[in-house]
Formats: C-alpha cells, structure tokens, sequence
C-alpha cells in the first residue's frame, strides 16, 4: 500500500485549541468508491438470505447447513455488552449481507476481472499482476463480499501449497474444510463469530503442507465498498508438522456517513513444530472528526497451538474502525508451544478500542508472551483486555505481558484490563504497564532540532511503537510506520 | 549575528526579563553569567522559542532575520543552536535516527537533498571523532537512561552535526564532574571558527576556564548589570555574585 503523507490544516479551528489537545485533521486518504456494479442480496438478514448466499456461492448442503445451525444459534444470542465501548444498537436487518462486484464468474486469470476493480486495487497500492513478483507477496484481494483474484498460485501450488479464496476452497477442498472450520472458533463461540459463520461471504484459505517453508508472504486485502453492506470475511490458515508460514491482513474502506458492520473470523491452527506468524495493519475507515460514520470492527481471531512445540505469533497495527473489538488469541495446547501477540492501537477523534488477547495455557512448558502498545489522542478510548489463563495441567507454563498506554491530550482515555487466572502453582506469570504523555518538552526539544511537530509526533509514537513494529515483515513495517504518523496527524502542536 | 535590543519577557504572567541588550558577532564567544533566579535561562528559552515564553516588548534580529517570528524548527533551521541544560528523553527513538531526521529535516528547509546514508555515515564518524562519543551510546534510545556526561555530550555531538551559526550552551557544566566538563569543552572548542558564535549560559566561572569567552555579561534581575572581559568572570568568582547584589541595590535606590 502507498501511503504518502498529507497534511491538511484548518487555521480557524487550530486557532482554538492549544497545543496538545488539537485534534486530528488526517484525512483518511483510502476514502474513495469504486463505480462497479453489484450483485447484492435483499437487505436484512433471514433464512432466505442466506439460502441465497450459500447459492450463489454455489455451495455443498453441508456448507448451508452449517450456516442455517449458526443462524440459529445467533438468533438466540445476545450482543456481548462487557467491553468498554459504546455504540448504539445495531440493526441487523437494514443490512445487505451479500454484494458481489458484477463480474464473470470464477476468472481464471487476472484478465477477466473487471478492470475498474483492478484500478480500485491500484489505488490501494496492491499489484495482482503476478509480473510484479518483486515484492514476493502473495495476495488474495476481497471485495465487499468476493475474493477477487489471487496472485502467485501456480508458484505456490509446486510446493503443495494452497492460497486460495474460501469460496474456492469450499469447492476444491470440502474435505479440508470440514475438518478444520469452526475447530477453533465454533458456531457457539460468541454472538459476532455466529453471525458471521451464518453470512460470510468469502475469506482466505490457506495450507501449507508437511515440512514446508513458505517461501513467501501471504497477503490478504479486504476493501468495504458498496453502501450499507457488512463485510463477513472467514480466514482459515492450517500449517501442518514442521512448516511455516507468514502471513499478512490489511483492510481500507471508503468514508461512509453510516457505520458499516464489519465482523470477521479468523482460525489459525498450527501442528508440531509448526509456526504460524500472522500480521494485520487495519485501517477501516475510522470516521470523521465529529465521529460521525466509521466501521463497526467485532473480530473474533484465535490460534491453536495443536502440536508440541508450535508457535503463533500475532502481530496486528491497529488505527481504523470507529470500533474496534477484537482479540487475537492463543490455545497453547501442545507442550512447549509458544503463543505471542504484539499490538499497537491507535485512537483518535472519537474512536474506541477494546482490543487485547487471550492466552490460554493448556500444555506444559507452555510459553507466551504479550506487548500491548496503545497510543490515545483526540477525544478517543482505548482499552487493553487481556486475559492469562493457566490450566491446571500446564505445569511450568509462563507469561510475560507488558501494555504500555500513551496519551496525546488530555481528552482521551487509556485503560488497561489484565485478567489472570492460575490453577497451577508451577506458573510464572509477569505483568508490566505503563502510562505516559507525549510531553511539551519532547516536542520542543525535537523543533529545537529543526524537527517540526508532525514529524516529532510520528518519531516519539514510533519509538513508543518500536518493539511491536519490529515484529512487523519489512515492507509491512514501513507502511505501518507512515499510517501511525498519519492517524495522528495534528493531534499534538 | 545576533541583536538583542530592549528585551521583555516573561512566563505566566511574571515578567523575568526587564530589557536585555546584547550584541554577538560572528566568531565571538560570549557568556551570560548572574546568580540563580536572575533570567539566563529564561533568555536561553525565549532565544530558542520555547513557547511557554511570552516576549512583551524588545527585538532580536538574527542573520539579519527577525528572530521572534520563526517558530522554533524555522530558527534551528537558521542555524540556532541549544544545547540543553536537562536534554529531554525520548524512548525507543534511536539517537543516530533522531540525528538524522533532524540535520535532513533542516536540510529540506533550506532546499538541499537529504544526506545519502554514506555521506551521513561518513560525517557521523568524523564528528563522533571530534567530540569524543562511541557508536554505542548513539545506538541507544535518545537520551535514555543516559548519565549526566552522557547527555551533555550527546548534545555537543548534535551541534557538531548540525553545524549551527550560533550555539547557546545553557548550564552545560551543571552536574557535571570536572573530566566531563573538560570533554564537553573540548567539544566545543573544536567546533569554533571564524563563522559562528558561542553563548555560553553559566552560574560558575569554571567552565569559562575551558571554553574561553571573549566578554562576560552578568545578568541579574532580567538585566545585564555589568558586561567585561573573561577578567569580570574571575572577579566574579572571587567576590561572589554578593557585590553585583548590593552595587544594584544601591544603583536602584
């Protein structure tokens, strides 16, 4: 993704506020709408509905039984109400839960795909054309509702490797999908994760078979763009023994004065000695400045760590969404297995973010490690909810975990909520927080440099963001770095 | 270089400063020396652009621009120098980078490229050279868990980086040992030459054995009282600021 930076300014307005406490004015710069034209499911959500998707999907009964079992399910459920965020209630039914770019079915190659979408992708700064394998990252591109196309398939099919979209896979691999769908997320798990299973439209599957390497990036681009549809995308990575594997999720949406509703799932399973290393850098459309529109982001993302010593490492850069509710986990259930997870969050205006993540220590000699990094300006909240849980049979397992909050102004909210449970006296468990504000001083000291204040706000957040970025793929980094600076553009100085 | 006529200035309401005038050309080393309380800091402060200062009346001219009009970044830029009396702590910034962005940043204000790596490296060196630092202390986070020495080099390497026109040296030697002090000096010194200026802002003469003033002014209530040679420095030192005390009282009467 290209990013450059912008920096508007607002003289009558700036003239207000005092230095520290100025709001942002970054203008979301991923803002724009494709002209395509849609093939949309009927708004609301019944069975019919989903009868519908599951048929233009073209899917097998037991896929749409599936999806009928979690509608079901979903039905008698209740939206989660503990985090600390506040919206008002959602109305399922004024949504449209299926819109797929018109286009021919099933392209084979990048050439039957609708050139204004490609353009769309462009914009984003995302290549399909498998000529510009430079970058050696392979992507899957979901819109709205469709996979788009994937690149470098062929390459990756040699090793046995499939990268393919969800719908795809459903098709080629039922007997893959019906082993390990729902195995780490059920239907049940919670209200979002239900609602998803019942409409996701599409997603990524990927596979990587026994003692091999990925040899590169995969990557995953998912864009909201069509008005009042919710973006239910299913992601499921397996990596069997010994093999591993990285791979990348970035999300843009354009400016919408409604909210859209964004809920996806995302299962990751990872057998001995199997390591799955997943990074995210999420930037939906985070709503204006008076916190007017910006995307609902309900994410339920978990990792098992089936075989002894796996490792799933998540990595996510989070500056989007008006909401963000989402926590990246871990099932250590193999002996010696590793969990990590390293976050930045960033909130602004009148976001809020609820985000953190389970590690749950089921194995001996189990290991996991957590360092959270939230970064607050504006009139935002930003809330870390972690939980470490030891079962009584995880002898010797340990945790370390660290949140750091730092506070731009002095009108938003930084929270931490560490939750540890220990059934086993063997346990080491570490917890390290911290809270600061970027300071006058460092500003100063920083223009005194000839540094001017955008530039030091992008070097003193990045230095705070540092050990989590550094977990980010090179390309990835670099991108992630320049987002940082631009969602807090002109909140200080 | 610098004109300082008739300066004003306070913050938060207490007015500090009551009509400074100073005149440094380039090639001169001045210090401003006074007992605690008496505005060298302050003067430091306001110079720099610190805006928690309010200037109330007077004029700075600076290379032939008007000081008091440039936002802090703008007079760095120009070629104004603080060494910081407590220099700020960043963490997680590393020093070199922090460098970096600063002599580029400046650069792009004055419409030059940005140093390529190699040249950048190479310059590194040379300075790293001349103001006795290590690579080790420029690889950590700026400032970060820094001793006193530490930090106070690490600002005259960043002037030896920067170049500036005219560095103003605020309290360099407060806390430190005398070996600091005359590593710190020595820095300094090797960076003068016949286009910049130093103004040094000290409470104690010794440092003024090292790096050698060509004037001394002593400050005191927001106000130069005496200005003179290195000699009133020593003198100074001998009688203590008492006798500045009392000649001012008398004077006020």
């Amino acid at each position: 993704m290209k990013t450059e930076l912008i920096l508007p300014k607002s003289p009558e307005v700036e003239n207000e506020l005092t230095t520290i406490e100025k709001t942002v004015f970054s203008d979301y710069k991923y803002g724009f709408v494709t002209e395509i034209e849609a093939d949309e499911a009927p708004k609301g959500l019944n069975e019919d509905v989903i009868r519908f998707i599951s048929a233009r999907k073209k899917e097998p009964q037991w896929m749409l039984d599936w999806r009928l079992k979690a509608y079901r399910q979903w039905l008698t459920m209740k939206s989660p109400d503990w985090a600390n965020i506040h919206y008002p209630a959602i109305n399922y039914q004024d949504i449209i839960y299926y819109s797929a770019p018109k286009q021919k079915i099933n392209p084979k190659n990048l050439d039957e795909i609708d050139p204004e979408l490609i353009r769309t992708f462009e914009r984003l700064g995302i290549s399909l054309e498998e000529q510009k394998r430079l970058t050696g990252v392979a992507v899957d591109a979901v819109i709205d509702s469709v996979s788009i196309g994937t690149s470098f398939k062929g390459q990756l099919a040699e090793l046995g490797i499939i990268f393919c979209s969800m719908s795809e896979a459903i098709q080629e691999h039922p007997e893959l999908i019906r082993e390990h769908l729902g195995s780490v997320v059920p239907i049940s798990d919670n209200y979002f994760s239900a609602l998803n299973a019942a409409v996701f439209s599409d997603g990524s599957f990927c596979y990587i078979p026994k003692g091999v390497r990925c040899p590169m990036e995969l990557s995953t681009y998912f864009r909201i763009n069509a008005i009042n549809t919710g973006q239910f995308e299913r992601t499921l990575i397996v990596a069997e023994a010994g093999s591993y594997v990285s791979y990348l999720e970035g999300c843009t949406a354009p400016m919408r004065d409604e909210n859209q509703l964004h809920a996806a799932v995302v299962e990751l399973v990872a057998l001995e000695n199997a390591e799955i290393k997943y990074s995210t850098v999420q930037n939906w459309y985070p709503g204006d400045k008076q916190g007017r529109g910006g995307v609902y982001n309900f994410v339920t993302k978990r990792g098992i760590c089936k075989g002894n010593h796996s490792k799933i490492s998540w990595t996510q850069v989070e500056t989007g969404s008006a909401i963000t509710w989402k926590y990246p986990s871990v099932i250590l259930k193999g002996d010696y297995s590793t969990g990590e997870f390293y976050s930045v969050a960033v909130t602004n205006n009148y976001q809020q973010a609820d985000t953190g993540t389970k590690m749950m220590h089921l194995g001996k000699n189990t290991r996991s490690r957590i360092v959270s990094k939230g970064i607050s300006a504006g009139f935002s909240n930003n809330s870390y909810r972690g939980l470490v849980h030891v079962s009584k049979n995880a002898s010797h397992a340990r945790n370390f975990s660290q949140c750091d909050s730092l506070l731009l102004g002095d009108k938003c909210g930084a929270h931490t909520f560490p939750y540890i449970e220990v059934r086993n006296n063997t346990a080491v468990v570490e917890h390290e927080a911290t809270t600061s504000k970027i300071g006058e001083d460092q500003i100063f000291y920083c223009n005194q440099r000839g540094i001017d204040t955008e530039t030091a706000v992008a070097l003193i957040i990045n230095g705070f963001a540092k050990e989590v970025m550094n977990q980010l793929p090179m390309e990835f980094a670099v991108e992630a770095q320049k987002l940082l600076a631009i969602s807090l553009e002109g909140s200080v100085g | 270089m610098l004109t300082i006529q008739n300066l004003h200035a306070g913050i938060e309401g207490k007015k500090i400063l009551n009509g400074i005038n100073l005149e440094i050309k380039a090639g001169e080393v001045h210090a401003i020396m006074g007992p605690n309380g008496s505005g060298k800091s302050t003067l430091a402060s306001v110079l720099a652009g610190r805006k928690d200062y309010e200037v109330l009346e007077g004029s700075v001219e600076f290379l032939g621009k008007d000081l008091l009009e440039l936002s802090p970044e703008h007079r760095a830029a120009l070629g104004l120098f603080l060494a910081f009396q407590y220099p700020i702590e960043i963490p997680g910034l590393n020093t070199i980078n922090f460098i970096k962005t600063a002599v580029n940043e400046i650069r792009k204000s004055r419409g030059e490229s940005p140093l390529d790596a190699v040249t950048f490296l190479k310059r590194m060196k040379e300075k790293m050279a001349l103001v006795n630092i290590e690579q080790t202390l420029l690889s950590r986070s700026l400032n970060e868990g820094f001793s006193g020495g530490e930090k106070k080099r690490n600002e005259v390497f960043q002037m030896a980086m920067l170049e500036p026109r005219l560095a103003i040296l605020d309290e360099t030697d407060s806390g430190l040992d005398i070996d600091a002090i005359r590593i710190v000096s020595n820095g300094v010194n090797k960076l003068r030459n016949k286009d910049n200026a130093v103004l040094v802002v000290t409470h104690y003469q010794r440092l003024l054995d090292y790096i050698v003033p060509d004037y001394v002014h002593v400050l005191y209530n927001g106000r130069i009282v005496k200005s003179g040679t290195k000699e009133l420095a020593f003198e100074l030192e001998e009688r203590g600021y008492d006798f500045i005390k009392n000649e001012n009282t008398v004077e006020t009467v």
